[in-house]
């Protein structure tokens, strides 16, 4: 799989993309500010996934947990800790980053079904513990009303700054898939016996990728509770990860932007079937089972392979 | 101890699908839930008592059975050779349909089956009081390993599968109709999660929601006990129930975290589990 840049058509799309978001506050009612708040949080949490997932080939079966950390390490030491917000912020991903450097090294021995099975058990650990600890995580009530400074306590202003972190991320995370560091990892992905022939260190590899990805998971945990000014255990739940992982197959795991579409399509399609129907996990799980029959390499993948038959260039740069 | 027998037959059934068929089932969990749920309707059809708790803890199996039928050979039957992630994926897609089925045709609310009188009580076992309905529990459990040993390894359908399990390229070129080898593995498997559900339904309320953690506590089973080993199967299932016990018992709020906790341990020194897996 080549390298490939983003090309002039590809970037222009982002820009117009970039610039859409930036007006939208101006012309869509409050509600659908924060749907789309909700869709980059979602979506960064899917793509933090998809780093591990699917550049690195990695059965990371319970991200959730990262997101979950993240979110809580920043609701706590807001409201417990009584610390400044902003401190808030840094503390939950660097929580999350540290939490996924233990576990890391505790899975990264293992491989394929098994490191996903002992992640899963990790994780399930972890939520117990945020689930009974109620004095201070309060519980499966979870945290509520965390208050944010003035400038991005609106649903505007929390959906501005969820816009420049995500962009922020996204730019950091595709600097890394594009690193001699990230070619090194898909390396590994596609061939871990040859990648440790040439002398690449496989195991540090992973965990470095495992940290990274769960960096960019709390830093999602983090805008959700700019968005939703709360945290619950729900965040660290197994099903949760799940959903992410369903975000990053329905959008394509094999590119780059896949897990952002994925998540805008999970979480639009769950507020519209929600008003008409209380059966959306009815509706989930029967658009799973036909993206697994039908489009494996989810929707972004087709229409690169589509784009491709045509003799276009593949937009969202194609790991 | 109670507990330990449901999540023993309950991670029976998945170890087995695990070992033979290479799927991890997340749906084990839902059928679980379902054969509860059909186990609390049957037993309402006999108007409850003593008849309608047998027949719904003889026939609520069965239907699960057949449902899993339909289901392995309308869909999973296709898609065997797809990667484990996929596999994954997909009994999630139907957890989450089997899931809201139940949420249509039961609705949200807490039922209960009726124990016949026979069961109801405790009976003084070396002084304690114990409920008769547990004993039986703790009976059946050990009947269903031997059952289950039974059926591995004395009759003719037992030793296609684990041969199927090792070289599935190679039963078929013998002759043996691998596809449906498979399908009887995999009913087999369900059958024992609808048990699960079956006889579990008079001790907990049967509602939305007992699959969740029920399918994590029986994957963490079937992982410390060795993938598709039913004797590993056991030995996860009295180690998963005897740290919650123990637990609950020595620091109450935190009593979940115990097993969890074990299950951390054993995997740290014996990442594929205590007994020797079939993979």
């Amino acid at each position: 799989m080549a390298t490939k840049n983003i090309h002039g058509r590809e970037s222009w799309f982002v820009l117009v993309l970039f610039i859409l978001l930036l007006v939208f506050p101006l012309i869509l009612a409050r509600f659908y500010i924060y749907l789309l708040a909700l869709i980059l949080v979602s979506g960064l949490a899917a793509m933090s996934l998809n780093l591990v997932l699917g550049y690195g080939g990695i059965y990371q079966f319970h991200h959730a947990v990262f997101y979950g950390v993240g979110a809580y390490g920043t609701a706590l030491t807001i409201t417990k800790l009584g610390y400044s917000p902003w401190i808030g912020f840094l503390v939950g991903p660097l929580l999350a980053a540290f939490v996924s450097l233990v576990m890391g090294a505790i899975c990264v021995r293992l491989s394929k079904l098994y490191f996903g099975m002992l992640q899963i058990s990790l994780g399930s650990l972890v939520w117990a513990i945020v689930y009974r600890w109620y004095s201070f995580t309060g519980g499966d009530d979870g945290i509520h009303g965390v208050s944010m400074p003035a400038l991005i306590g609106s649903t505007t202003g929390s959906y501005y700054f969820a816009l420049f972190v995500t962009a922020a991320c996204l730019m950091a995370m595709y600097l890394i898939v594009k690193s001699p560091f990230g070619s090194a990892l898909q390396g590994i992905r596609d061939n871990p016996v040859r990648s440790e022939a040439v002398g690449v260190n496989v195991k540090l590899h992973q965990l470095v990728a495992l940290v990274i990805a769960g960096f960019f998971a709390g830093m999602a945990g983090v805008l959700f509770v700019v968005v939703d000014n709360s945290a619950f255990p729900d965040m660290l739940f197994w099903t949760l990860s799940l959903e992410i992982l369903i975000m990053c197959l329905l959008g394509g795991w094999l590119t780059f932007l896949g897990p952002m579409l994925g998540a805008a399509i999970m979480v639009a399609l769950r507020t519209f079937a929600s008003t008409f129907t209380e059966y959306w996990t009815l509706i989930q799980g029967a658009i799973l089972m036909l993206v697994i029959i039908f489009l494996p390499e989810g929707v972004l993948g087709y229409v690169n392979a589509k784009f491709k038959q045509l003799g276009n260039l593949a937009f969202g740069g194609k790991a | 101890m109670s507990r330990t027998t449901i999540l023993f037959i309950v991670a029976s059934g998945l170890t087995l699908i695990l070992g033979v068929l290479r799927i991890p089932n997340i749906a084990h969990g839902s059928l679980y839930m379902i054969g509860a749920f059909i186990a609390f309707s049957i037993s309402k059809w006999f108007g409850g008592g003593t008849t309608g708790f047998w027949m719904a803890v003889a026939l609520a199996p069965f239907a699960v059975a057949l449902l899993s039928l339909a289901v392995e050979r309308g869909i999973f039957a296709h898609l065997y050779e797809r990667e484990h992630l996929m596999l994954l994926l997909l009994t999630f897609s139907f957890a989450l349909i089997l899931g809201d089925l139940v949420k249509m045709v039961w609705g949200g609310e807490y039922r209960t089956v009726q124990l016949p009188g026979s069961f109801k009580g405790p009976i003084p076992v070396a002084s304690l009081p114990i409920p008769i309905y547990n004993l039986f529990l703790v009976i059946i459990g050990p009947v269903v390993a031997l059952g289950l040993w039974l059926l591995a390894n004395k009759t003719k359908i037992g030793k296609i599968s684990r041969a199927a399990a090792v070289d599935r390229e190679m039963v078929g070129a013998v002759g043996v109709n691998v596809s449906w080898v498979f399908a009887i593995v995999f009913v087999i498997g369900c059958f024992l999660a609808g048990l699960g559900g079956a006889l579990v339904s008079p001790i907990v309320n049967v509602t939305l929601g007992m699959d969740h953690t029920l399918i994590m506590e029986a994957f963490l089973i079937v992982i410390i006990g060795g993938l598709g080993n039913v004797w590993g199967a056991l030995l996860g299932a009295l180690i998963f129930g005897l740290t919650q016990s123990l637990g609950i018992l020595i620091w109450p709020q935190f009593g979940i975290v115990f097993p969890y906790a074990a299950v951390v341990t054993v995997l740290i020194f014996r990442p594929t589990g205590l007994l020797k897996s079939t993979w």
